[in-house]
């Protein structure tokens, strides 16, 4: 079967990227990173931690901001992975999610990627970073429907139906297969607040998963 | 009920309501607008039934129970026709008095009228009020006419005929264009022109096609939307009709949040007696066009007014927007083309169909046309729901119809939008009141929320409240929303108790820029507006809290301190109310309040009658 393809400018680079994939898709595809915290292959694509949002504009027109995992690509797309509002934003988001999750590694991944080393709000230890991957993979991959969203906005959290485990579950553990907050606690922090910045202090710390145990199925490099 | 089988039948049936209607020599009707509804509106209501049921009045006087007037500052509100008589104020203790003269001996009730603010005149009729003077009330206006639970009132004031032009004498091509041509643009507050959308909706692939009708109001403040459901539900009815004729639809959802029951029960009437009347359903009129509609009732969050969050609603899953690349029009309801308009743009279908677009866009100025609702709230003398022409100035919404401020205050600024709007100050009064304008000066025509604001209101405070209202009612999908919000609202408290520093401004500036850059949907896009046009035109105020620690309009109560001043005849009326117990004093003596117990809820200054108590 023939493929379709379309033509996409990429940071100044033009490409020919199959029709109906997706900017993070093409992208990732010739190598260009886009950042993620909510998006794991086959799974579809959520747009909720914004990370990896992108300039677009189309047919010349004003460049606007959607995030890479979710929008798909169009013939003439232009698109700017690196402009200073989009650094600017993603460091936000990245303080913002790091300060709500110190101690969830890839919050700290992120943060250390951006170049983040100093947090203006008040820190919080959650343990979930609601980017809902397992429950995509419960849903899509194991068939389970066993997790889901409950509460809005700062009190959503992710339950299964009334706290009880339904029978669809199998404790497959895809849940926490998925879960970037299972990986072990980042070892690199000390004092509460701080941020370790591992990915560029290589040398001074030790890998965060040599202790890993229980649930640590951590990806050298997550990002 | 009778069964409308076409055009013939639809005349012939408003000759006989207009001819059974001409055996009344008079018309009472009483507001039943959810304002009037809290004034006790059904208690008067009631009394004037038993009233001309005793007085054996009931062939010669006709009671209606209509829906929202407007004016609800003055409710209850009763009018009588034909001879015009405006009563506000109505209570149940009056409908006596007003069966004996006034409908009896013609006698016009001073006590009842309305009196002009200004001028201290009694004025005798709806017309004159200020109030209305300067309205175009093209949509609102029928609400007086007519008892919204009964069909026949609205084939009476010439409803239904809109759709029967469209249906028999314009083809669905020729609606919108005419549409398009009358410059109508979406009421919902971001404006898209709606003969564009339908034009869009009618050549997406798929079918069915869905209608909806979105009335998922929610602003604080603002009600207009669910004021035109309960009042004219079968307008908004035959705007849907008639939409879904031009777009080609089959099915249509009226979605209304149960937090309405008001709405929700004339909506469902309307929708019945539509069925009923042939009017909805197989065969509209004999026309060989079948539509439906029904009522979707939602559970009452912000989020589900955001067009993709509401499909999800309808469809049973959680209200959360998704990406919309693609548009619902394309991919809405059931990933079918969906046209999705808000509740007052479908009640000015039938007024462009009937009238012309040319009547149409002779109203409002060069990009907006036609007329607009606002809730005219806060601090104006006269509150209720005004509907003016496009281009008017927001001077003569709030001094010319509002009235001007309460109390000798001076007005400082107007809130426009709701949360996802901004503050405007009183030095842009002269701003015309359209799309573009508002959007331009940092703010939004949102649903048209109106809240006016005197010199005793805090701006930081404003700024504050309403990011904490998002932030609750953010749906927490994406992460800019729900945690940027959270951290701004988290600021801003840190402000109005003093702890604020200098890199707060800052620092919330950014934060807003990103979360309206990078937010998944309009309710976080929108949401930095409040604080960011109130740092844009009310810096100074953050500047107080910060630096001086101080509130200038003395609301922040961490910033502020009761005081007692010499002026104290010693009357005792504040240490009695005090709920801590925190004022003593002698009889007749100057009153001390101790700060250590003062809870600043401010019950002494409210009570003060020689106004001796101070804020500092």
């Amino acid at each position: 079967m023939e493929r379709k393809t379309v033509q996409i400018t990429i940071d100044g680079r033009l490409l020919e990227v199959e029709q109906g994939s997706t900017i993070l898709e093409a992208g990732r595809q010739f190598g260009i990173h886009i950042p993620t915290m909510c998006y794991m292959e086959h799974l579809s694509p959520y747009g909720g931690c914004r990370i990896c949002v992108v300039e677009i504009s189309q047919n010349g027109g004003k460049p606007f901001i959607d995030t890479a995992c979710t929008y798909e690509v169009r013939e003439g797309l232009v698109i700017q992975t690196q402009t200073p509002r989009i650094i600017r934003a993603r460091k936000m988001l990245a303080e913002l999610l790091v300060a709500s999750a110190p101690n969830v590694k890839i919050a700290q991944d992120i943060a250390a990627r951006m170049g983040l080393l100093k947090v203006r709000f008040p820190m919080e230890d959650n343990r979930c970073v609601l980017c809902g991957l397992c429950i995509r993979m419960c849903y899509e991959q194991m068939d389970g429907r066993a997790l889901g969203f409950v509460g809005r906005g700062t009190g959503r959290k992710i339950s299964m139906p009334f706290q009880v485990r339904p029978d669809t579950c199998r404790l497959c553990r895809g849940c926490d297969y998925v879960c970037p907050g299972m990986v072990v606690p980042c070892q690199g922090v000390k004092e509460p607040g701080e941020l370790c910045g591992r990915c560029i202090r290589l040398e001074e710390m030790p890998n965060c998963c040599t202790e890993g145990t229980f649930g640590c199925f951590c990806d050298p490099n997550p990002i | 009920m009778r069964k409308v089988k076409s055009l013939k039948d639809l005349d012939q049936w408003r000759d006989d309501i207009l001819l059974k209607q001409k055996r009344y020599e008079m018309t009472v009707s009483v507001c039943g607008g959810t304002g009037c509804h809290a004034y006790g509106c059904k208690k008067v209501r009631d009394q004037f039934a038993k009233g001309i049921k005793n007085n054996l009045m009931d062939k010669k006087i006709r009671l209606r129970f209509t829906g929202c007037r407007g004016f609800c500052e003055r409710g209850p509100i009763v009018t009588i026709q034909p001879h015009g008589i405006f009563y506000q104020k109505v209570q149940e203790k009056d409908v006596p008095i007003i069966l004996s003269e006034t409908i009896g001996k013609g006698k016009v009730l001073e006590n009842l009228l309305y009196e002009d603010t200004s001028t201290k005149r009694k004025i005798s009729s709806e017309r004159e009020v200020s109030f209305y003077k300067l309205q175009n009330r093209l949509l609102l206006g029928n609400n007086g006419l007519l008892d919204p639970a009964k069909i026949e009132d609205y084939i009476g004031i010439g409803g239904y005929q809109a759709l029967a032009k469209a249906l028999f004498e314009m083809e669905p091509e020729q609606i919108i264009d005419e549409v398009k041509a009358s410059g109508l643009r979406g009421r919902g507050g971001a404006g898209f022109p709606t003969g564009q959308k339908w034009n869009d909706c009618r050549h997406a692939q798929g079918s069915p096609k869905y209608i909806i009708c979105n009335c998922d109001e929610g602003d604080p403040g603002a009600y207009m939307d669910r004021s035109l459901l309960e009042g004219n539900p079968h307008s908004i009815l035959e705007g849907m009709i008639i939409g879904a004729y031009a777009i080609g639809g089959s099915h249509g959802y009226i979605y209304v949040r149960h937090e309405y029951p008001l709405a929700c029960q004339n909506g469902e009437i309307a929708i019945i007696q539509a069925r009923k009347a042939g009017l909805l359903g197989k065969n509209i009129l004999g026309s060989g066009f079948d539509f439906d509609v029904e009522i979707a009732k939602g559970g009452g969050a912000f989020v589900c007014g955001e067009s993709t969050a509401l499909v999800a609603s309808i469809e049973g899953r959680v209200g959360e927007p998704r990406s919309k690349q693609v548009h619902t029009v394309n991919r809405g309801l059931w990933g079918k083309p969906t046209n999705l308009n808000n509740v007052e743009t479908w009640a000015n279908v039938p007024l462009i169909i009937e009238r012309g677009s040319q009547w149409f866009s002779s109203i409002g100025n060069e990009k907006s046309k036609g007329t607009k609702i606002f809730s005219l709230v806060g601090k104006v003398k006269n509150t209720g729901l005004v509907e003016v022409p496009m281009g008017i100035t927001l001077k003569e919404i709030i001094y010319d119809i509002g009235g001007g401020p309460q109390d000798g205050r001076k007005i400082k600024a107007v809130q426009t939008g709701g949360p996802s709007g901004g503050c405007i100050p009183a030095s842009l009064f002269d701003l015309p009141v359209d799309f573009d304008s508002l959007t331009q000066v940092g703010s939004m025509m949102g649903s048209g929320g109106m809240i006016v604001m005197d010199e005793g209101t805090c701006m930081v405070d404003v700024a504050r409240y309403f990011v904490h209202f998002l932030e609750e009612e953010s749906c927490g999908k994406c992460l800019p929303c729900r945690e940027g919000l959270k951290r701004m609202g988290q600021i801003l408290d840190r402000i109005t108790e003093g702890e604020g520093d200098e890199e707060s401004l800052a620092l919330l500036e950014e934060l807003s820029e990103v979360v309206a850059d990078t937010s998944l949907c309009g309710l976080g896009k929108t949401a930095p507006n409040p604080v960011l046009s109130a740092l844009r035109y009310f810096r100074p105020e953050f500047e107080a809290h910060i630096h001086q620690k101080r509130c200038p309009a003395g609301v922040c109560t961490s910033l502020i301190q009761y005081v007692i001043s010499e002026a104290c005849t010693g009357c005792g009326a504040c240490a009695k109310i005090c709920p801590t117990q925190a004022i003593v004093g002698e009889k007749k003596q100057v009153h001390r309040i101790v700060a250590e117990r003062c809870s600043k809820c401010g019950s002494c200054k409210d009570v003060c009658k020689v106004e001796a108590v101070m804020v500092q």
